[in-house]
Order: structure tokens, then sequence, then C-alpha cells
């Protein structure tokens, strides 16, 4: 249902093209000496210490680590949901102070907005940047279109499966057409068939707008399947631990799964992966 | 209480089948195939009832056994702790009820009732929904309206009386303000708890693609806080007529709740009996008529329930 034909189709059908308002090397992201502290109940924790990335724009990143080790809060500082504590995120050169429509979020499950359609859904990042209704229902359609969810456009999202209900979030977030794509575990709540099916279909989607990716997962063969580069997170505090840059051809396939390459670097992240879980359960059973 | 409309099947087969096809399905399964003609007259008649017939069926049975108990006990005197001697039956309340629908006053009385309520409810609502939703939004907005909530709230309308006669310029004041005040507090309480709900993931997408803080109000939180703001709305229509019947019992001069003060003191005992019972079906016809009228706002729900 969803592979390339649709989104071929959709570039054709649609007098939108995806490109001029989305690339032209925009999309650089910069955290520098980045500290994250949380106010507990039990006295200040550090959920990011110390942590500098540099993503260029167009580069598909993701931040892999262990549960709880800071990732997501570290992509939430992109996002302008949550204030450094020190250091700096900048976007563009432009620090980051609030969220914003140019900093497109999918995020993990039920974000969708339950009373509205799934066209309704996906136009109101439009609407609420000043285009009127129509246009807005225009760029709704071409983005459903591109998902291959067309024939959904006014049902409500909870009919929907899982997976679809995350393309139509997808869907959201790009009809923006925002530099940078932020998505938060998006398959984590999928089974193991669908989420392959959505990695493809997202590796294709992302090569029409060639945005700046970044991906927050704890699964090491997603990370492999779809990166440019894979930042290790450690166990909390967050620090950055490596930057693994994975040189593997695009497209990419489900064939590339078995590849002595993708084997390389799959036991590469496992093993900074399990040394780290280790750690955080030690850590665990030291405070409990 | 099945108030909502008739269930569909699930998106991919609804293009196919009309909403009465689940209902054919389970009636001519365990049917051998000589009996098909049969089957098929029952699914004949089944579609010009609601869906859920057989359940009002059992409904109304329930209402006319209460009735027949009532009339078995008025009849031969049921004297056992609870009196029933000097209760009229059903058949001279009946009787009564026919002589009433025919005089021009009864209606009189049901159309003050009715003003009242409107007047009441319609500043409930208004009122309820704005304070609930600031107080939802605003901890500042909640900490100053919560105390006084908190302590009018368990007052009750009876206990308004005296205060609202001091206080109210006419009498129709004083028991619109006591229809408004038993009203006011379930709206709130349940517009805070709606307000209060709604899932910060939605508020952070909307902040992502670049929604202002109005436009999530508009958006996000108000929808999300519909289906708790309804739930309010209906019980603040039942606790409305509740706080009338005091207003119009002690003061007053037309109403159905002075209708049936008025017949207790006339010692008209089967007017009593009809005051009550029209009550009892203004009220929950209110209630059901305000469950109605928003439920298109909540398609979103029942759609999404069945799947």
């Amino acid at each position: 249902m969803m592979p390339s034909q649709l989104t071929r189709a959709a570039v054709v059908e649609h007098p939108h093209s995806f490109r001029p308002r989305s690339a032209g090397g925009k999309g650089r992201i910069s955290v520098r000496d980045l500290d994250i502290v949380f106010a507990t109940g039990s006295g200040p924790q550090r959920a990011v210490a110390s942590a500098s990335l540099e993503i260029q724009p167009g580069e598909f990143v993701s931040l892999l680590g262990p549960s709880g080790c800071g990732k997501s809060t570290l992509m939430n500082s992109v996002a302008g949901f949550v204030k450094p504590t020190r250091g700096e995120v900048l976007l563009d050169g432009h620090s980051i102070v609030k969220p914003g429509p140019d900093r497109g979020m999918v995020f993990q499950q039920h974000s969708l907005f339950p009373w509205k359609t799934v066209k309704q859904n996906v136009a109101f990042g439009p609407l609420m940047a000043g285009a009127g209704a129509r246009e807005a229902e225009s760029v709704a359609n071409t983005f459903l279109a591109l998902v291959g969810l067309s024939r959904y456009a006014n049902a409500f999202p909870t009919t929907l499966s899982g997976g679809m209900q995350q393309r139509v979030g997808i869907a959201r977030a790009l009809a923006n057409y925002p530099s940078v794509l932020l998505m938060d575990e998006p398959f984590g709540a999928l089974d193991a068939q669908t989420r392959s099916m959505m990695q493809e279909n997202l590796l294709e989607i992302w090569g029409e707008f060639k945005n700046t990716v970044l991906f927050v997962t704890h699964d090491i063969d997603e990370a492999v399947f779809l990166s440019d580069r894979i930042v290790v997170m450690s166990a909390s505090p967050g620090r950055i631990i490596a930057d693994i840059p994975v040189r593997l051809p695009r497209p990419r396939t489900q064939e590339l799964l078995t590849t002595p390459e993708f084997m390389a670097l799959k036991r590469e992240c496992l093993a900074l992966i399990r040394e780290q879980t280790l750690r955080a359960f030690e850590q665990q059973n030291q405070a409990g | 209480m099945s108030l909502n409309p008739s269930p569909r099947p699930p998106l991919s087969e609804a293009v196919a089948s009309g909403p009465f096809e689940s209902v054919e399905r389970s009636a001519a399964k365990p049917a051998p195939a000589e009996a098909q003609p049969a089957v098929d007259g029952a699914v004949g008649y089944r579609r010009l009832l609601p869906v859920d017939w057989d359940r009002y069926l059992v409904r109304i049975g329930a209402l006319l056994v209460a009735a027949l108990g009532w009339h078995l006990a008025s009849t031969y005197g049921f004297d056992f702790f609870v009196r029933f001697d000097n209760v009229p039956g059903p058949l001279v309340v009946g009787a009564e009820f026919l002589a009433q629908a025919s005089s021009q006053e009864f209606y009189v009385h049901i159309f003050h009732s009715m003003q009242r309520i409107a007047m009441a409810y319609g500043l409930a609502v208004v009122l309820g929904v704005t304070l609930g939703v600031l107080m939802g939004r605003s901890r500042f907005a909640e900490d100053v309206i919560l105390p006084y909530i908190e302590i009018l709230r368990p007052i009750p309308a009876v206990a308004w009386i005296p205060l609202a006669i001091l206080m109210m310029p006419t009498e129709q004041a004083s028991i619109v303000f006591i229809t408004f005040l038993g009203a006011l507090f379930p709206i709130v309480i349940n517009t805070v708890h709606g307000v209060e709900q709604t899932p910060k993931v939605l508020v952070r997408a909307a902040r992502s693609l670049g929604a202002s803080n109005a436009a999530i109000l508009w958006h996000v939180v108000l929808p999300g806080a519909l289906p708790s703001i309804v739930a309010g709305l209906a019980i603040g229509m039942g606790v409305a007529w509740f706080s009338l019947l005091a207003g119009e019992i002690i003061s007053g001069q037309y109403g159905i709740g002075y209708f049936t003060w008025s017949a207790y003191t006339l010692v008209e005992y089967p007017k009593i009996i009809i005051g009550m019972l029209v009550i009892g079906g203004l009220g929950s016809l209110c209630t059901l008529l305000v469950r109605k009228a928003c439920s298109p706002l909540l398609r979103w729900q029942t759609e999404g329930a069945k799947s």
C-alpha cells in the first residue's frame, strides 16, 4: 500500500514541489556543552551531561542509548520543550528558545488530535502558519498522498492502526516543510513487521525532502538501517560516548540487514549499548 | 443508557453494508436453511425499530411492573410500615392527569418552570464553562475561585431560600438564582476536570506545529475537555430541576413546584403525584436534549470507540 509508486504519484499529481522550501542548506543543529538538570523529589538529577554535537543540514542522525539515558531530553531541548541548564542549542546559528514549526516533531504514539479527522490533523500546521482553509486542505491532501493514506482523509485517528497513525503523524510534521524532523521513538510501539515497513517508507519520504532528521531509538538495527551517523549515549547522566558514521549505500532495503558491513556496525553498537545497560542496571540496584 | 447513534461497522466494511448488517448476520446465523423466509421477515420489522429495541421493551416492562405493584398496593390498602391507604392508585391519577392536561392552567405552570430553567441554566452554562476553563488553565485563578466553590457547593438549594428572598429584587429572580446555583457547580467542577486532563503530548504537538496559546485553547484544550464538560452539563440540568423545585415550593405563584406543593396543602393527592411525575419527566427530557444537542461535537469519540 505504501511503497514507491504512491510517493512518485503524489509528486507528479500535485503542483507543490517539496524541495524548494525545505532544503537549501538549512537545518544545521549545534549542541554545545549541554547540561540539563531536572529538579526531582530526591534532589537535582542530571539528565544530559556536557553533550556536544554538530549535525549537518540534510543529515540523518540517530540518538541511541539505553532507556532513561537522556536521549529524549536531548531531543526535547532541540525541540524547544526543555531549556538548557548550561550550554546552548542552536539551529542554523540561532539559539533555540521555544518550539516552532521549523522543527517538525513525531512522537511515539497517541499524539494525533483525536477530535480532528486525519486530514484536519495534517492541515493543522499550515493553518497555524496562516494558510487559508483551502490551501491548508490542499497541502494536507498532498502529504496524505505522500504517506499513502488519502483513502482515510476523513476518518478519525482512533479508527486507524498504530502504523497508519504514525504515518499521519509524519505527514503532519512534514506539512510545515520543516528544516528539521525530530522523531522520538516513532516506531517503538509498533510490531516488528510494521516497524520495518515504516523504516523503509520513512527513508523513501526523507529521500524526497532531504531535511535534517534527528531520530531517537533504543533499537540498534533501526539506528544502523536508517542513519548516516549514530550517536551513542551513556546511562544517566547522558553523555555522548560514541559517534559512529554509517557508510552504507543508499537507497537501503531490508537485504542490507544481513550484509557483513551491517553486522559489523551492529556488533560495535551492541557492545557499547550492553556496557551502558549493565551500568544502568547497577545504578538502579544501588538506588533500590 | 445508550444515547449514542447506532453502531456502525468498521471503516473498511462500511462501504458495502448498511448499519443493520451486523444485526441481520447474527439473526441469520443460527437459523436452519428452511427457516430463512421467517428470519427475513423478522429482519424486515427490525429495520423500523431502534437498534436496542429489545432493551427499550425491558425498560418499559420494568415501569409497568412498578405501576401494577402501585395499583395493587393502593387498591388493597397495603399497610406494613409503608402505608398506601391514602395514596391514590394509577387509574385515579391517570384520570386526573387527563383532566389537568385539558386545562390551560397546567401549561402555564409548566411554561413558568421551563422559562426559569432556561434562564438559570443558560447563565450557569456560560459562567460555569468560563470559570472552569479559567481554573483549569491558571493556577492563580484556581486558588482564588476554588475556596468559594468548595464552601458553597455543599449548601443545598433549600438553605439558600431565605437569603435569596432577602437579596433578590423579585420573587422570580430569587427562584432563578437558586436554580442557577444548583446547575453552576457540577458544570464548573466537570469543566475544570476536563481541562486539567488535557494530554501533555497533544499540547506539545500543537506547539511544535506553531500553535499560539489561544489556538491551543481552541483546538486542543476545549475539544479534549468536551466529554467531561458535556457530562457536567447533563448533571447540571438534573440539579437545576432539583433546585428549581425547592425555590418554587416556598415562593412563587406559578410553576410545577408550586403546583405540587399547593396540591399538598389543599389535600388534592392525585395532583401531588402528577406534579412529581411531570417534574421527573421534564427533568429527564431536558437532560436528554442536552446530551443530544452535544452529541455531534463528540462524534470523534463514539466513532473511535467502535474500532
